[in-house]
């Protein structure tokens, strides 16, 4: 590798960066522009009033909360499923498991405006074969969008369980089970603890993935909004900058949670490190004294 | 299974495949029966649903190349359906933006992989995820404000005296599709630089080390060694990139032209705006039929699996 090529790299990347960070940048300046539409040129001073215009705004309220409620119901349904099923494919071998693979994985690479028609026409034609249409549970709404995006979301929980399940010993297993343990015991005290560092990245997934879901929600919500409907539906009916004030209290919250992340990750590798230096440190020690 | 039912009793493995079976039919299977059976129904009214009219046909498929209008594609005048040509710039656009964004991440992956110095990279992960995990929705209207026409683009290239005056970015400069074409890579480059990142990553540098030492030039080294060992990542990020695009709903909406039609708005406008879901289901199964051949195609081309797709 040339100097100048590594040159040529550090240059590319950091323009790369610059490309994905300028426009979000633009957008969060425009929230404290005192102009009535989103932008940052003409600029017309500085204002607080677009977060007093949110914070007054109800609707943006009940979205968010809506948002909330729906990533924590997909959470809640997709982690146990995804689990399941990845321990039922484990389990199995040859063309069964291709097949089951095939369409566990196949929601993952299905339009998201797919899954969020056939959800709604599903549940719909449901409703009208066993005569029960127009009861809530089959008419759009929440609950179906929950559904919708647990049919894809299961599948990323159950690939990084499946992944973590190709380094459990089996063996484990058995030894518990010729010592006498009942089979709840071999589940919640051998396989889970070894699955819980997938389970909780799948949990931390699946709750994000339902946050930012557009197309699924959009076709499946019926009335309700979520935040992405929400700030879809007042990007197209023209906007004011209240839209960039709650642009930047999101982004902010997620260079809150990176860095915080980032910080607990840098102590964890240093606090390794220290146990490293320790420990050949006590072994040199050791050897100095032996 | 009689291994699970060993292991972890007949009560919970019965759980395990309940929890499955009801993931794979009422999630998966049987909502895209219901969308195949509703697209060849026909568009009733309540009342006569069921009644003699109410008979299976394929006349939403036909509705897909009705309304005929006449245009040129790549200079040449031809009548084609307003549906028909919606789909056709989708799917060449949606190939578009999936090439330019290979083009764009691919230096960058290598360089992560085997150039950027260990101590920086969580850094520039960090700095990469960020416009990741700001929703999409977002992401487009960043853009749409960029794109206005008093916005800081425009006054920007008056102001450097780059054009007189400002350009009406979102009707398209060279096709309609210009300012769906760029916001779309902003919003999927990542998801094609991850997967090939994760595959550079994983060849051994000796390897290309031992390239250049046997004299082959920076190219062929890519070409022979680099290149067929990003494989998987290319083709997983193909498939992402061209799906979440040709599948996107928002970015056409934020900032489109009128003239340009994006096929999921076909879709939405059938179902919202129209009322007619047979014909939007007739419409999906067709997306739906593409996006099948799409991954097919690929698995072929790279010689690739399923598994090394979906990650």
């Amino acid at each position: 590798m040339t100097p100048r090529r590594a040159f040529l790299g550090h240059f590319y990347m950091v323009l790369f960066l610059i490309y994905l960070m300028v426009p979000l940048l633009i957008m969060a300046g425009a929230a404290f522009n005192d102009s009535r539409l989103p932008t940052v040129v003409p600029w017309q001073g500085f204002t607080w009033r677009w977060f007093d215009a949110l914070f007054a705004d109800e609707r943006m309220w009940n979205a968010l909360v809506n948002s909330i409620l729906v990533a924590l119901a997909v959470v809640a349904l997709a982690v146990p499923i995804g689990t399941a099923a990845a321990i039922v494919i484990n389990s199995v071998s040859g063309r069964v498991r291709a097949t089951l693979y095939g369409f566990m994985v196949a929601p993952i690479l299905a339009p998201g405006l797919v899954i969020g028609i056939s959800t709604v026409l599903f549940w719909n034609s449901l409703g009208d074969t066993i005569g029960a249409g127009g009861f809530f549970l089959f008419n759009p709404g929440l609950h179906l969008s929950t559904f919708g995006q647990v049919s894809f979301i299961a599948a990323y929980v159950m690939l990084l369980v499946l992944a973590r399940l190709q380094s459990f010993d089996q063996g484990l297993e058995e030894a518990a089970l010729d010592l006498g343990a009942r089979h709840g015991q071999v589940l919640r005290r051998i396989l889970l603890p070894h699955l819980y560092p997938a389970i909780a990245a799948g949990a931390a997934i699946a709750f994000f993935q339902s946050i930012e879901n557009f197309n699924v929600t959009l076709f499946t919500r019926g009335t309700q909004d979520t935040l992405t409907v929400y700030v879809f539906s007042q990007v197209r009916a023209g906007i004011t900058p209240t839209i960039n004030a709650l642009a930047l209290m999101l982004m902010l919250f997620t260079v809150v949670c990176a860095l915080v992340y980032e910080t607990r990750r840098r102590r964890r590798a240093r606090i390794v490190q220290a146990r490293e230096d320790e420990a050949r440190r006590a072994e040199e020690a050791m050897l100095a004294g032996g | 299974m009689h291994d699970l039912i060993r292991r972890y009793g007949a009560t919970l493995t019965g759980m395990f495949i309940l929890l499955t079976a009801f993931w794979l039919l009422a999630l998966i299977i049987l909502p895209n029966f219901a969308l195949f059976e509703q697209s060849f129904r026909p568009w009733l009214p309540a009342l006569e649903v069921g009644g003699p009219r109410d008979v299976y046909s394929f006349d939403n498929y036909r509705g897909f190349f009705d309304q005929a209008m006449a245009t040129t594609i790549f200079g040449i005048p031809v009548t084609i359906s307003t549906h028909l040509l919606a789909f056709l710039d989708t799917v060449f656009y949606s190939v578009v933006v999936t090439a330019i964004c290979l083009a764009l991440t691919y230096p960058l992956a290598y360089y992560l992989a085997k150039i950027a110095s260990p101590q920086s990279l969580p850094t520039i992960l960090l700095l990469l995820f960020i416009p990741l995990w700001v929703s999409e929705a977002l992401r487009a209207f960043a853009w749409y404000i960029l794109l206005t026409f008093n916005g800081p683009l425009n006054q920007l290239l008056v102001g450097v005296g780059a054009v007189e005056r400002g350009i009406r970015w979102q009707q398209g400069v060279w096709t309609d599709y210009d300012a769906i074409v760029v916001v779309l890579i902003y919003c999927y480059v990542l998801f094609m630089l991850l997967p090939v990142y994760t595959a550079i990553q994983s060849l051994d540098t000796n390897q290309i080390e031992a390239s250049e030492d046997l004299g082959a030039p920076w190219w062929k080294t890519h070409l022979r060694v680099v290149l067929p060992h990003a494989k998987p990542g290319i083709a997983s990020g193909c498939v992402m990139v061209f799906m979440l695009s040709a599948g996107s709903l928002l970015v056409p909406t934020v900032v489109g032209s009128t003239s340009a039609i994006w096929f999921p708005q076909s879709i939405f406008t059938q179902f919202n705006d129209a009322q007619n879901w047979p014909k939007g289901a007739a419409f999906s199964m067709i997306f739906l039929l593409l996006c099948i051949v799409f991954v097919f195609a690929v698995m072929r081309l790279f010689r690739v699996k399923l598994s090394d797709i979906a990650k």
